[in-house]
């Protein structure tokens, strides 16, 4: 290995990678692009697994909804088509028969109301809650706080609006907090501004008020109009959902095979749609790149062997001075991989900034396509490290074919 | 220093094989200053060669340094031709990227020995050709005769105890061709033993012995005028 760090090595090399300028910048071509290829493409994968991941970050994923529509089938005694709601004893019923799968349970009820601040109003959902919302459905605060459980106690007539609201309803740098707005004629002290987001938030522009004032202020008894359930981990969410609607079957006096009479929706399974593109993305990703990269490492080899065959007069040469086969094995290897490393690095950093470029583009802001377009350092180290043994063993063919001629039949090709 | 007992080499050509040497017997004492004439394909530049270890033979023993080349691997062949062995081409074989100093440089490069003691002998013996002045030029920036000078300078900086010349003065014309012919001298006077093929007798001459090879076989050998006046 001592030979690595001598200079004359270096200079031989330096000399014949000069000498032979098309061929070398054909070879860092070829490199250069395998490796930037994965590079922007893993990059872009990443980005894109960030964005759908803010997307529904706020969001427990392993979550199913449920609702009442009506039934399809007669049974015990009820005519077909019969209409019926979900009650706060079903809520009890689900929390203790499930206690071991349901994370979290949300009743809710909800209307469309006009809101009223001063002289500006607008009409919006109005949505009764608890304050666990907050964590099946992830609020990000701008003023105040979300719900809480004094709220809940105290039937306060207080509710959290979100950020359109506010700037429909208030003026602008006006300090929403502790202000009144009427909801259907009733005053409601502001207690917080939520920001909006895209996905995570499907209630859309809604003012939340605690689930007991709900009750009272729109006289909704015992009704719970959805609710929304996260299972623990670990928990087959899809059979969960079939559970639980079983269960409520049962309490509701509709038939087992009842298909209509309950409507629910498993966010997971929608996001396992997704994740699985994803996956697939990724997939492509690395078959793209590490087909780029094997193909730049042929390249490697091909030019390298070329290169020997054009300059098998020169190694004859080499040889005649007294260069012994290691010798010329080594400066071809090392020619291979030092022109492997620096097409490997320039790859690594035109990658980078080509990444860089995609994220002050496109990769910033709410909106953003590709959130932070990343590769993992030690996913590219391994890569070029790979690319790098590559280069050495496909370098390993034309060293051996240029020892294995003899001298004079090396010296005699032109 | 050469011993050749009964060579032998064919060379395969398809099924046949084409039997050029049929058993020379050569012996070259240290310090001589030999030709090899004969007619085209009678077999010169593969004797050479395999005198330079630049080949190998079928049948025969060769001598070398009174070293017996038999199975020798490419690798003890390497270090023998870069000790003992001087090479000057007829098409020269400088690498045409290098300069005329860095060819010259070439060979202590692959005896292991630092760029500044490899450039500065390398210059010392540029100078005894004859072209210091031409150090930093490439082959191409180079008259024929110029590049045989880097040639032979870089055959003699290892201070070999053989120089093997085929055809040295082939591509020259006489002025050139009296020039290489003295430096051949000169190197002989010193004390190497100088093996040169040649197809001119003027060039024959200037040696000190004359080997005639025909058809793979020596048909005579015999001291020069030369030789006799010393
Ligand atoms: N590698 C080879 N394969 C097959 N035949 C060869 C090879 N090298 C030389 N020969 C043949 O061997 C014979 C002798 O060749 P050689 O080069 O030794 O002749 P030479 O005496 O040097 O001739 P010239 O004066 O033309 O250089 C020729 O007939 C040539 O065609
Ligand atoms: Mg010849």
């Amino acid at each position: 290995m001592k030979f690595l760090f001598e200079s004359d090595t270096w200079q031989e090399i330096y000399g014949s990678i000069r000498k032979n300028k098309v061929r070398t910048a054909i070879t860092i071509i070829g490199v250069l692009w395998g490796i930037f290829l994965l590079v922007v493409l893993l990059g872009s994968a990443r980005g894109l697994e960030n964005s759908f991941n803010k997307l529904f970050g706020n969001f427990a994923t392993n979550s199913v909804f449920v609702w009442t529509q009506s039934t399809d089938t007669p049974f015990k005694g009820f005519q077909k088509g019969r209409r019926f709601s979900l009650t706060m004893n079903d809520i009890d019923v689900l929390k203790s028969e499930y206690s071991n799968e349901i994370k979290l349970l949300a009743p809710r009820n909800q209307t469309n109301n006009l809101i009223i601040k001063d002289f500006k109003s607008g009409d919006f959902r109005v949505s009764g809650d608890y304050p666990i919302l907050d964590q099946i459905q992830k609020k990000k605060l701008i003023y105040g706080r979300f719900l809480n459980e004094n709220d809940i106690l105290n039937n306060s007539k207080v509710t959290v609006i979100s950020e359109d609201m506010y700037k429909q309803l208030f003026d602008i740098d006006e300090m929403p907090v502790g202000q009144y707005i009427k909801i259907n004629s009733i005053g409601y002290q502001v207690i917080g501004v939520y920001e909006a987001s895209n996905v995570g938030n499907f209630d859309g522009d809604c003012a939340y008020i605690p689930f007991t004032t709900y009750k009272r202020v729109y006289n909704t008894a015992n009704k719970v109009d959805w609710m929304m359930i996260t299972a623990n981990e670990n928990v087959d969410i899809e059979q969960m959902e079939r559970d639980v609607i079983l269960t409520l079957k049962g309490l509701h006096k509709v038939h087992p095979n009842d298909e209509r009479a309950f409507g629910s929706a498993n966010l997971g399974k929608e996001i396992g749609k997704i994740t699985g593109f994803l996956t697939g993305m990724q997939f492509l990703t690395w078959f793209v790149g590490i087909a780029t990269l094997i193909a730049g490492v042929f390249a490697i080899g091909n030019i390298l062997l070329i290169t020997v065959k054009e300059r098998t007069n020169e190694i004859g040469i080499r040889r005649a001075l007294g260069a012994t086969p290691k010798s010329i094995r080594q400066q071809i290897i090392l020619e291979s991989v030092f022109l492997t490393t620096i097409a490997g690095m320039l790859g690594i950093i035109f990658g980078s900034l080509i990444l860089f470029g995609i994220d002050s583009a496109i990769g910033q802001g709410d909106d953003a396509v590709l959130v932070n377009p990343t590769v993992n350092i030690p996913i590219i180290l391994i890569a070029f490290i790979t690319l790098i043994i590559l280069g050495t063993l496909i370098g390993l063919i034309p060293a051996h074919m240029a020892t294995v001629v003899r001298p004079i039949e090396a010296l005699r090709e032109e | 220093m050469i011993r050749i007992e009964k060579l032998h080499k064919s060379y395969p050509i398809g099924k046949d094989s084409l039997h050029v040497l049929k058993g020379i017997d050569l012996h070259i004492k240290e310090g001589e200053f030999v030709s090899i004439m004969g007619s085209s394909g009678s077999g010169k530049s593969t004797l050479l060669n395999i005198v330079g270890l630049l080949d190998i033979h079928d049948e025969g023993d060769y001598y070398l340094n009174g070293q017996l080349i038999k199975d020798m691997n490419e690798k003890k062949a390497a270090l023998l031709r870069n000790k003992f062995l001087g090479f000057i081409f007829q098409s020269f074989n400088l690498i045409s990227y290098k300069t005329a100093l860095e060819n010259v440089a070439l060979p202590l490069y692959y005896k292991g020995m630092n760029r500044k003691d490899r450039l500065k002998i390398a210059l010392d013996y540029l100078e005894k050709v004859g072209l210091k002045d031409w150090a930093n030029h490439l082959p191409n920036e180079l008259s024929g005769g110029q590049k045989q000078r880097v040639a032979i300078a870089r055959a003699l900086v290892t201070k070999p105890k053989v120089v093997l010349a085929d055809e040295p003065t082939g591509a020259l014309d006489s002025t050139t061709t009296d020039n290489v012919m003295d430096l051949l001298k000169d190197i002989n006077d010193e004390g190497m033993t100088v093996f040169v093929i040649t197809h001119e007798e003027e060039v024959a001459e200037q040696t000190k012995r004359i080997v005639r090879l025909k058809d793979g076989l020596i048909i005579s050998d015999e001291l020069t005028k030369a030789s006799k006046a010393v």
